[in-house]
């Protein structure tokens, strides 16, 4: 039987892509198992059409779990965040003192949505019938915006997935 | 292989009309492709502060999006598919397609599906992006649009297995001609990564809005989607894999190395395209944070063909170059063919390939991740892929495609060469200012002018790509001027242009016997698949409550 001809370079590249390839994957299992930075995970299922009704969600808002934690229960539904307070705008807002850790849980009412905030590792999907949940520490001071970054329609070019935000005000 | 292109007086009349319909496939393509083009240009000049949907008669900023995104991943990327490797396997085998009446059916189904996905998208029934998730409801006929897409790939398929058999049949014991096998094996991935969307929309989506069942599972339905979602990019990438194998070392004057490397790079993507469709969900809540990891593993070694491959094809182009007086470690690159500008198109995008493989990385990377996902990085890593590896390599590949169906010679060779460094130029530009902006935090998906949320760090990069994208537009419409004026020319002006096939230093005699066991490597890589989703499908928490939303 013919064997596959492979020269030398070819040989070494192969090598070295392995080696590249298994490098990157111990890295990014190291900031999982070593940095503790995690995925969303599975944490349930629910009715979206009775969220209002539904344990936690039927009461939206920050609580405090511990020294310096807390819980911020959020709905997504077309086309706003809500999160029990709102700013003089009517921003939805999320007030919490510097060096908090909030952990996030968020589920839709209708369709899909996401949860993301710049420079941070809050970065995850709403999925209608499903709770998402994720932790961030907040450190600096100051206003982080909190936006929907997966398509969920439109009523006009004011309203709409465009403008559905909120912030987590971080205070000193 | 010592194959030479019979002239066109020797063509049997199955293959006249074969041939006839792979090019209104590739027609069609091209219909995709300017629709493409035209909602492009709507979304640079948003980039650039100019929001002009109403003017041009759509609805919203997110119609327009969902249009460019089928018209370019489904009608371009499908039609080139099908025509290409149809034509492929007909050039390796030297013989027609089994059956003409499927090459014909395999237009007619896409070109079918084409009208009611354009009909429900223009009508505004169907704003859901390309990715259809629902519950968002669109109307039925864009799902069936999708659907007949689909299909008209299982024709193609169906086809090029039955050529092969008959081939097997008169030539028993012989390797199979390399064009070959790369285009079955294209389609055998395909098919088998088809079956999540099409079991998605034909037993969830379907029914759900037609009214017969009320609700729908959402996670599910995501699922399902991105089981279809990654190999996906594979089909649109295998078939420039192709061209660059095959016909680009030709083109150069070059020799593939090794007929059985590529067999191996091929079998490796049909064993390792489909199981990896959590790297998509990565940040889905309802789905195990292990089984996300699993997925990363096979992303991973799905990586490696394409390492593979650049090494290769590098080679490759390096013979040629070096066979036409070359020399040098790096100078050999001047060599190479630049006023060809079927050459010229491919080797910016491999170029543009290897930028797209390596911010691919970096979305694989289920931590990196967080940072990027849905951010205007994904667009930014996607243009580069699909955007340029593939679509300079339609452009690129047109450029003898059409000489070669027609009959016509080339026109404008000069402005095609041209068009090439223009596209590369303008997505240069283009992805550096979504990238950009995405790691300081910019959402996808959104309007630059419509956004609430607008940062000051954000604005410089959406000026770039603004000027970027309509750089790729201008690149684009020279193109079709190009391809134009080639069909206002007279036919015979050619001469005959071949089909490129280019000449391997070890031939498929030397290729162990075990690569050419198609069906050995289907089964494996089914075995993959189970492994990597039955365990997903097993934990799923089944959970049909949705209703269906029309917010648009």
């Amino acid at each position: 039987m013919a064997t596959l001809k492979i020269e030398k370079w070819e040989r070494w590249f192969l090598y070295a892509s392995v080696v590249v390839l298994v490098g990157f994957l111990v890295a990014i299992l190291a900031s999982i198992g070593e940095a503790g930075i995690h995925l969303p995970t599975d944490e349930g299922s629910l009715d979206p059409n009775t969220v209002a009704e539904t344990p936690p969600f039927d009461n939206p808002g920050l609580r405090q779990t511990g020294d310096g934690t807390y819980e911020a229960v959020m709905v997504a539904r077309t086309w706003q965040f809500t999160t029990g307070e709102t700013d003089a705008d009517g921003i939805p807002t999320i007030t919490v003192p510097a060096g908090s850790t909030v952990t996030f849980i968020v589920t839709s009412g209708d369709v899909i949505h996401g949860l993301y905030i710049p420079r941070t590792d809050v970065n995850a999907m709403i999925i209608p019938g499903r709770v998402t949940k994720i932790s961030q520490r907040f450190d600096e001071p100051g206003e982080y915006t909190f936006l929907c970054h997966e398509f969920c329609g439109l009523a006009n070019e004011q309203i709409g997935h465009h403008s559905m935000y909120g912030k987590v005000v971080v205070q000193p | 292989m010592t194959t030479t292109a019979r002239p066109p007086a020797d063509l049997g009349t199955a293959e006249i009309a074969q041939k006839k319909w792979a090019k209104w496939q590739l027609y069609l393509g091209f219909v995709g492709f300017f629709l493409g083009l035209l909602m492009g240009l709507l979304q640079a000049l948003d980039r650039m502060g100019f929001y002009l949907y109403k003017e041009a008669q759509l609805s919203s900023y997110y119609q327009g999006l969902t249009l460019h995104g089928v018209s370019m991943v489904f009608i371009l990327t499908f039609a080139f598919g099908n025509a290409f490797l149809t034509l492929g396997v007909m050039r390796s085998l030297e013989r027609p397609m089994a059956s003409t009446m499927l090459v014909a059916a395999s237009f007619w189904s896409a070109a079918i599906g084409v009208a009611l996905a354009a009909w429900a998208i223009l009508a505004n029934q169907a704003t859901v992006l390309y990715t259809m998730y629902s519950p968002l409801r669109p109307h039925v006929a864009f799902y069936v649009g999708a659907v007949l897409l689909v299909v008209s790939t299982w024709i193609v398929l169906l086809n090029q297995l039955l050529t092969l058999r008959a081939w097997r049949k008169d030539h028993p014991g012989e390797p199979i001609p390399l064009l070959a096998f790369v285009s079955v094996i294209t389609y055998i991935m395909w098919f088998i990564a088809s079956l999540g969307v099409a079991i998605e929309v034909l037993v969830f989506l379907i029914p759900w809005s037609l009214g017969l069942v009320e609700n729908t599972d959402p996670l599910l339905n995501r699922t399902l989607f991105w089981f279809t979602g990654h190999p996906i990019v594979y089909f649109w990438l295998l078939p420039a894999y192709v061209s660059w194998y095959i016909t680009v070392p030709k083109m150069v004057g070059g020799r593939l190395y090794s007929d059985g490397v590529v067999k191996g790079v091929f079998i490796l993507f049909l064993l390792f395209s489909t199981p990896v469709g959590l790297h998509h969900q990565f940040t889905d809540p309802g789905v195990e944070e292990g089984l996300k990891l699993l997925h990363m593993l096979f992303t991973f070694a799905v990586f490696f063909p394409s390492l593979v491959t650049a090494f290769t094809l590098m080679a490759a182009l390096e013979d040629g170059a070096k066979r036409n007086g070359g020399r040098g470690l790096v100078a050999w690159i001047k060599q190479l063919p630049w006023g060809n500008p079927s050459v010229v198109a491919q080797l910016f995008a491999m170029l543009g390939f290897v930028l797209g493989g390596v911010s691919g990385l970096i979305n694989a990377s289920a931590t990196v991740n967080l940072v990027v996902h849905n951010t205007s990085f994904i667009p930014g890593h996607f243009h580069l892929t699909v955007g340029t590896a593939v679509a300079l390599t339609i452009m690129g590949a047109s450029y003898w495609l059409v000489p070669y169906l027609t009959g016509k010679k080339l026109c404008c060779r000069r402005l095609a060469v041209a068009q090439s460094w223009l596209w590369f130029g303008g997505v240069m530009l283009f992805s550096r200012g979504l990238m950009a902006a995405g790691i300081e935090g910019q959402p996808r998906r959104v309007p630059v002018g419509l956004m609430a949320y607008a940062e000051e760090s954000w604005k410089l990069w959406d000026i770039v790509t603004g000027i970027g994208g309509t750089l790729m537009v201008t690149s684009g419409t020279i193109f079709f001027i190009v391809i134009l004026g080639t069909l206002l020319r007279k036919k015979g002006s050619a001469g005959a242009v071949e089909f490129p096939i280019a000449d391997t230093v070890y031939g498929p005699e030397q290729s162990p016997a075990i690569l050419d066991r198609i069906g050995l490597w289907t089964a494996v890589s089914v075995v993959l698949i189970l492994i990597a989703y039955v365990p997903v499908f097993i934990s799923h928490a089944y959970n049909f409550t949705s209703p269906g939303f029309v917010r648009w």
